[in-house]
């Protein structure tokens, strides 16, 4: 466009500077003395609208919107306040947060917030997926303990985040999710990648909230993460519009954090724990059956010293393992579905079954109703709605698995109980894990046996979900607190690659293996070149059976071994993993195993071992659905002799 | 068994649909949901009425006070409580029976707040037995509407004023 010159045309001598009208009308309303204008934008206004958020940085000129109008009022916020856009705000406090990486993805409405990270102290990680993100996020904090956080755009960014949002939800996992959300004034009206993402999350955040009030949104993102990792932890949303990275919101100071109602109970009540302990002292055949929540609360110091003084034997769910030492006597490993017989057979003749921060979820439990059934049961929980939700508890103990038993410490006596302790020895003699290692074959448990031998035990490991899953729960034996990341509660195949980049990123230097299934990597082996960017060494051991293999399982032993749809045609994942700038190998005889599995741990790049294993090989023992505990098939298979 | 609960949450948009969703996700049936404004404008309450075995309402309430905006949650069974519910009913009311319906309502204490040629409307308050018992009194002449509230409910103060209260019903 061009603008008339004053003076018909003729050039003026000397030319005069030249403004642009906007920042001429501005000038003026500033010679004027105002400092608050009202106003709604549109596409004729836009060249002012453009001076005035310039302004608002540098002068008293404050631009509000009437939307915000009435607010702004109210809380008196005028020029004295230095105000920020709510962008940079949210940079602000992640950093308050001591947020020191991020997960995200772009997308238009959150460019606002890009472009702020753009110059801040934080590590930003892109993975190729958000999904993957979201599991790059989860695993972080798994192997932290602090809050993992991602971004997403609205619309199809948000939904991508439905299941990394829904596993970290299931296992407790602390999270912050922060969604970009089209404008305010176009919520509702089907805009471009609009989604309802509060809608969608609700049942699979602990909270989620929308904001509407640039205002609200320092506070309500300090709650996001006090909620995230308050109690017990899980992921929260904030959905964040556009407009609100954009308006200008004063700098606040971080004020305690109320919520009226969010209370979190964390030391036992004492009289429950008398209790407990009085239980505890007259069981001659106790068990102590824990989970996720000791690793949540940190507490396994204090679990061993409990164990050892009460002189108790300890069985851990999927999630809890690593909260026990594996490798000392009194360990009765995993319970449940694929758990060991030990464990099993211990739940089922325990005459006090010592519940902490476990859940009693039904690939625990078996058919609940016979469940533990000589046992009284004492249950520890931070979440009162996880006690006596499956199986009716005898002595509740609401408060965290650290302070209570703790507690319990104290009060409990040490007891020989030798005969309890001789029967379990007998069925740890007589029932072991096994496979067939005399086969010549490749056997997926050789593998992960070699692993583990060949790491010390020490490695972080994450899986996939299946198989290869249980058998590494199984085979591998943990010594510490989140040495095992895995997909417990939702099962999310695919979980395992990314669970390993966001590991890895948390323990740089240290060894993170993804022991996965050739079905689970498919689905998000795309992040393999996330890992490339990186330069994350991290490993993937896929035990390949060509089959979704714990289904091709279940078919067998269910479905007449009526395969149907369980194989897939694979790619050659050697060869991928080098097309994506990583290392390959396959394996597919036993003997090369160990060599390459050396190699592996050698590498400084990412790399990923084909190992091409026994195609049928099954997971026992099995406690098949519906089936009490202590119905376990498969144990007779390499009865000892 | 039938239980009243009620529940202190925060005035914040959301707030009933996080309610709402988390029945739904957790497969418990509610009868009815009644929610407004307290006395404090930054709360409302919330009153549901569930049916359920004692360890499913149990769950209900842990469930609900789970929920962050959530801030208290009471569960009224075994406590002497006020329980009321509103409902509106259109009855088909020709002349010849509008005698008959007006005694009906007076009987009931009811109100009534709309009468046409062929309807009469009327407002009725009360325990839910005196709405059932209103509804299936009516129900001869013809229902052509209704709406109901839900229950509302509150812990009596004093046990004297609800006996009398109880006689007046
Ligand atoms: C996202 C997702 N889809 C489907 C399933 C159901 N499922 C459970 S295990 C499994 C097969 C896993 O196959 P693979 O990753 O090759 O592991 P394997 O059992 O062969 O060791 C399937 C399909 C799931 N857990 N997650
Ligand atoms: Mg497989």
């Amino acid at each position: 466009m061009q603008f008339p010159t004053a003076c018909g045309g003729r050039p003026v001598a000397p030319p005069l500077p030249t403004l642009p009208g906007s920042q001429s009308i501005v000038n003026i309303l500033l010679e004027h003395g105002v400092d608050t204008v009202f106003g709604y934008l549109g596409a004729a206004v836009l060249p002012l609208f453009d001076r005035f958020r310039d302004l608002s940085w540098t002068s008293s000129l404050d631009m509000i919107s009437p939307s915000q109008e009435i607010i702004m009022s109210k809380n008196k916020v005028k020029n004295e306040q230095t105000c920020k856009p709510g962008s940079q705000i949210v940079v602000d406090i992640l950093q308050e947060e001591n947020v020191e990486v991020l997960f995200g993805y772009l997308g238009g409405v959150v460019l606002p917030l890009f472009d702020k990270l753009y110059d801040a102290p934080i590590k930003f990680i892109i993975p190729r997926h958000e999904q993957g993100g979201c599991h790059m996020a989860d695993a972080y904090a798994r192997a932290t303990g602090k809050v993992g956080v991602v971004i997403a755009t609205s619309g199809p960014g948000a939904t991508n985040l439905v299941t990394g949002i829904a596993n970290a939800m299931m296992d407790s996992v602390p999270m912050v999710a922060i969604t970009g959300q089209v404008r305010t004034e176009l919520i509702g009206n089907d805009s471009f990648q609009e989604a309802d993402t509060t809608g969608i999350t609700r049942p699979i955040t602990k909270h989620n909230m929308i904001i509407k009030n640039p205002l609200e949104l320092p506070q309500a993102l300090r709650e996001a993460f006090y909620i995230a990792r308050t109690g017990r932890p899980g992921p929260v949303l904030i959905d964040l519009p556009v407009d609100m990275q954009l308006a200008q919101i004063p700098v606040s100071s971080p004020t305690p954090i109320e919520l009226p109602g969010f209370r979190n109970r964390t030391r036992g009540h004492a009289r429950q724990i008398s209790m407990a302990a009085q239980a505890i002292n007259e069981a001659e055949r106790p068990v102590l059956y824990v989970g996720g929540g000791i690793i949540i609360s940190n507490a396994s110091e204090e679990l061993r010293t409990f164990a050892q003084k009460a002189n108790i034997p300890v069985t851990m769910t999927l999630l809890g393992l690593g909260a026990y030492d594996q490798n000392r006597p009194e360990s009765l490993d995993m319970l449940g579905m694929h758990g060991t017989a030990y464990a099993n057979y211990a739940v089922q003749n325990c005459d006090l079954l010592i519940a902490v921060g476990s859940r009693f979820d039904d690939r625990v439990t078996g058919k609940v109703k016979t469940f533990a059934p000589h046992a009284k049961i004492i249950h520890v929980d931070l979440d009162p709605s996880s006690i006596s939700k499956n199986v009716a508890v005898d002595i509740p103990v609401v408060g965290d698995a650290k302070e209570v038993l703790a507690a319990m410490t104290e009060e409990v006596e040490h007891r020989p109980r030798d005969t309890w302790f001789k029967q379990i020895a007998e069925w740890k003699a007589k029932y072991p894990l096994r496979y067939d290692r005399d086969a010549r074959t490749l056997k997926p448990q050789y593998v992960i046996e070699e692993v583990w031998r060949q790491t010390k035990g020490e490695a972080t490991i994450v899986t996939g979900v299946g198989q290869h899953q249980m058998w590494t729960a199984q085979f591998y034996k943990f010594s510490r607190a989140r040495q095992f990341i895995t997909s417990g509660g939702l099962g999310t195949m695919g979980f395992g690659l990314p669970a390993a980049i966001g590991a890895q990123i948390a323990r740089p230097g240290e060894t993170v293996i993804d022991i996965d299934g050739d079905s689970s990597f498919n689905m998000t082996l795309t992040e393999l070149s996330t890992a490339v960017q990186y330069n994350l060494p991290i490993k993937v051991c896929i035990l390949n059976n060509g089959y979704m293999g714990m289904v091709r399982q279940w078919q067998e032993l269910f479905y007449g071994k009526r395969y149907s749809c369980s194989s897939l045609q694979n790619p050659d994942f050697a060869n991928l993993a080098r097309a994506f700038g990583a290392v390959g190998y396959t394996v597919d005889k036993k003997e090369d195993a160990a060599g390459v599995i050396e190699k592996m741990l050698r590498e400084t790049r990412p790399c990923v071992v084909d190992f091409h294993v026994d195609r049928e090989e099954n997971v026992w023992p099995m406690v098949p659905a519906g089936k009490a505990l202590h119905e376990m098939d498969g144990l007779n298979l390499f009865e000892i002799a | 068994m039938k239980h009243i609960i009620s529940a202190l949450v925060q005035n914040k948009p959301g707030v009933l649909a996080h309610v709402a969703g988390m029945f739904a996700a957790r497969a418990f049936n509610i009868n009815s949901l009644a929610v407004g404004e307290t006395e404090d404008p930054s709360l409302s309450r919330m009153t549901i009425v569930v049916v359920g075995d004692d360890r499913t309402v149990e769950q209900v309430r842990k469930q609900l006070a789970k929920i962050v905006t959530i801030v208290k949650v009471q569960d009224f069974a075994g406590q002497d409580v006020v329980a009321r519910d509103l409902m509106l009913i259109s009855v088909a009311c020709s002349p010849e029976k509008r005698p008959e319906i007006l005694a009906l309502i007076e009987m009931f204490t009811a109100k009534v707040v709309d009468i046409g040629p062929k309807y009469v409307t009327v407002e009725v308050a009360g325990p839910e037995s005196k709405i059932e018992a209103f509804i299936e009194a009516c129900r001869p002449y013809g229902i052509k509407n209704m709406v109901r509230t839900g229950t509302i409910a509150m812990a009596r103060q004093s046990r004297t004023a609800g006996q009398q209260d109880k006689d007046a019903e």
